[in-house]
């Protein structure tokens, strides 16, 4: 028995009527939720900070051992967040574009630094790259070249970590985009290199940087894995959140400099996703 | 002769796409490869861009062999279903494309940008983006862009697949002053019979990897050399053992002597704007005969309201062998509905 067409098709979005009271119980459950769970704790981080006013940070700003730690911090992230952009498109382009055996193994694989805790993952650098006992750190070692309890460590294991994020910012972009434009660019005269600079980057331009962004937070904020791989010897492998770590458990809750370093890690975390954020949507109108 | 294939394969996996494909396409004609989705029409369009390999034959372009040229070394432009706009750039900027991918002076693309925008007639989007466009809009800006390159062929895959009725009617014969005009070697892809008669001087049908038939739109309508070429082309009901076209029929409510009359009783009589379609129950067929005639034939021969009828196929009527394979419905749409979404 066939109804009403339109009252079928057009069916509006269910709202369920009297629905101001579940509503705001529903944002009361949510705000909760994400105030217990988010701002109350992180909000305590700043009020600890600034427990003793403004002096203590300021003077814990310029600890050498903070500017230390948050300049290796930056280049560890920077680095680490390099190689997982390029190779991370590449990883998407490859996956996206290309059928070839083993295609879901390595997409699987992907994922797999989300899945594994981060200390397992220092572990394995370690065994793999152990100045003494690693399987092929004694040969680097020989070559003068230290990958534990060394910066590149660091890199190795904030990379690992970082994976899986730029890929999972693209491949759906990818995906959605289809192969029409680049297909159409290549009928233009265009060769491979001139296709991927001119189309598929531009196309790409904005989940890239979102993936860059969220990488850059993730890095920032690694702690498991580059606490196996570092040492945290201060002023050489000690990065911001090891600081934060040794500086709580050394002087505990009252001192300054670990909740200023804590702090810190998060506005810059924040800065990072709100000026993306804020960026984000101009460009979208255009598209 | 502008575009030669032979003996073209194409496999994907099980699936034959095409299997030994002969054709030649005429230079500076507007060629519709027509047949149902999924016989392979879209694949050797494909391949004659070189966006797809044949597994064996060989593509020649304008006399030069393309068989292993990659595609943006063809001189061919292409127009996709689904317009493919580089969203990021501008219209103007979308037709400069192969210009400046060709490192042509700057003043030479602007030249060249305006005048494929005025044929076009796009000029006043120029600054615009892909987004801002309506579909015709954005397939018209697609086909600037093919022809800015002056390519050797120009190639469309179902470029009017995407848009809706009135502006795919619009395009079409758009398309066919353009190519007046411009007088490119055109070959272009659809499902619709109609378009194909419509805008194109050839015909290819093809059909599950095979060309069933290939010549101009009255050849194929008026000699077709199977069933499936003259089922697909339009209308199409069966007549003793032969298929005929409804409107090839003659009806009326007593004997006239004709040969190969046959008496029948009327299932079905239906008027539809001009037309009047009688489905009649003949003596001895398996399945029921269709008949249209206009309104005033219908009038004139008193059918309105006639329970028993007397059909002959008329002199010149084409008609073509039932296949013994498959039982054609007496009823074949003129315009038929095909999956869209089928195997290319």
């Amino acid at each position: 028995m066939p109804t009403d067409p339109v009252a079928t098709d057009a069916r509006p979005t269910p709202r369920r009527s009297g629905g101001g009271l579940f509503r705001n119980l529903r944002r009361a459950v949510v705000i909760v939720y994400l105030g217990l769970l988010v701002i109350w704790p992180v909000s305590l981080v700043a009020v600890n900070a600034f427990a003793g006013g403004v002096g203590p940070v300021l003077a814990a700003l310029q600890d050498p051992a903070l500017i230390f730690a948050f300049q290796l911090t930056l280049v560890t992230a920077f680095w680490s967040v390099a190689l997982n952009t390029v190779f991370g498109v590449g990883i998407s382009l490859l996956l996206v574009r290309h059928r070839f055996p083993g295609r879901r193994i390595l997409s699987a694989l992907v994922d797999l630094p989300l899945s594994v805790s981060p200390v397992v993952v220092g572990l394995a650098l370690l065994l793999v790259y152990g100045g003494t006992t690693g399987w092929f750190g004694p040969a680097l070692q020989a070559a003068g070249f230290q990958v534990i309890y060394a910066p590149p460590g660091l890199v190795l294991a904030t990379t690992f970590v970082c994976l899986p994020l730029v890929i999972r910012e693209v491949t759906p972009v990818l995906i959605e985009t289809g192969t029409d434009a680049e297909q159409a660019a290549a009928s233009l005269g265009a060769g491979p290199w001139q296709i991927f600079t001119r189309i598929t980057l531009p196309t790409i331009k904005w989940a890239v940087v979102y993936g860059v962004v969220l990488s850059f937070a993730r890095a920032l904020g690694e702690y498991g894995a580059v606490k196996v791989v570092s040492g945290g010897v201060a002023f050489r492998t000690q990065t911001a959140t090891l600081l934060v770590e040794e500086r709580y458990q050394q002087f505990g809750a009252t001192h300054t400099t670990a909740y200023t370093a804590a702090l810190l890690l998060t506005v810059i975390a924040l800065v990072a996703l709100i000026v993306v954020a804020a960026l984000r949507p101009s460009q979208e109108k255009r598209s | 002769m502008s575009i030669e294939i032979r003996s073209v394969s194409k496999h994907f996996g099980d699936f034959t796409a095409l299997s030994d494909i002969d054709l030649t396409i005429p230079t500076g004609d507007l060629t519709a490869l027509l047949g149902p989705s999924g016989g392979g029409k879209s694949t050797l369009l494909r391949i004659i861009a070189g966006l797809e390999s044949a597994d064996t034959g060989t593509v020649a372009i304008e006399g030069v062999d393309a068989t292993g040229v990659p595609a943006r070394k063809r001189d061919v432009g292409f127009v996709f279903q689904h317009y493919a706009a580089f969203r990021h750039l501008t219209v103007a900027e979308n037709v400069a494309f192969g210009l400046s991918i060709r490192k042509q002076p700057r003043k030479v693309i602007a030249e060249r940008v305006e005048e494929m925008l005025e044929l076009v007639h796009l000029q006043q989007f120029a600054d615009r983006h892909p987004a801002q466009l309506s579909g015709g809009q954005r397939q018209r800006m697609a086909l600037a862009r093919a022809l800015a390159i002056r390519p050797r062929v120009l190639l469309l895959d179902e470029p009017f697949g995407a848009l809706d009725a009135k502006v795919r009617k619009e395009l079409r014969e758009w398309l066919r002053r353009l190519h007046d005009e411009v007088h490119v070697t055109t070959v272009f892809v659809t499902h619709d019979q109609e378009e194909a008669l419509e805008v194109a001087h050839h015909l290819v049908l093809i059909n599950q990897g095979r060309i069933e038939q290939v010549g101009t739109s009255d050849q194929l309508y008026d000699e077709p050399a199977t069933s499936f070429v003259m089922s697909f082309l339009g209308p199409v009901t069966t007549f003793g053992n032969t298929l005929v076209r409804p409107h090839d029929l003659g009806i009326a409510t007593a004997p006239t002597g004709r040969p190969g009359e046959v008496g029948g009783r009327v299932l079905r009589y239906n008027r539809v704007g001009f037309e009047v379609q009688i489905e009649v129950d003949l003596a001895g067929a398996a399945a029921p005969a269709l008949v249209t005639l206009t309104r005033r034939e219908a009038a004139e021969a008193g059918l309105a309201g006639a329970e028993q009828v007397w059909v002959h196929a008329v002199a010149d009527a084409v008609r073509v062998p039932v296949p013994h394979a498959e039982p054609v419905p007496a009823v074949s749409a003129g315009s038929r509905e095909l999956d869209p979404s089928g195997v290319r």
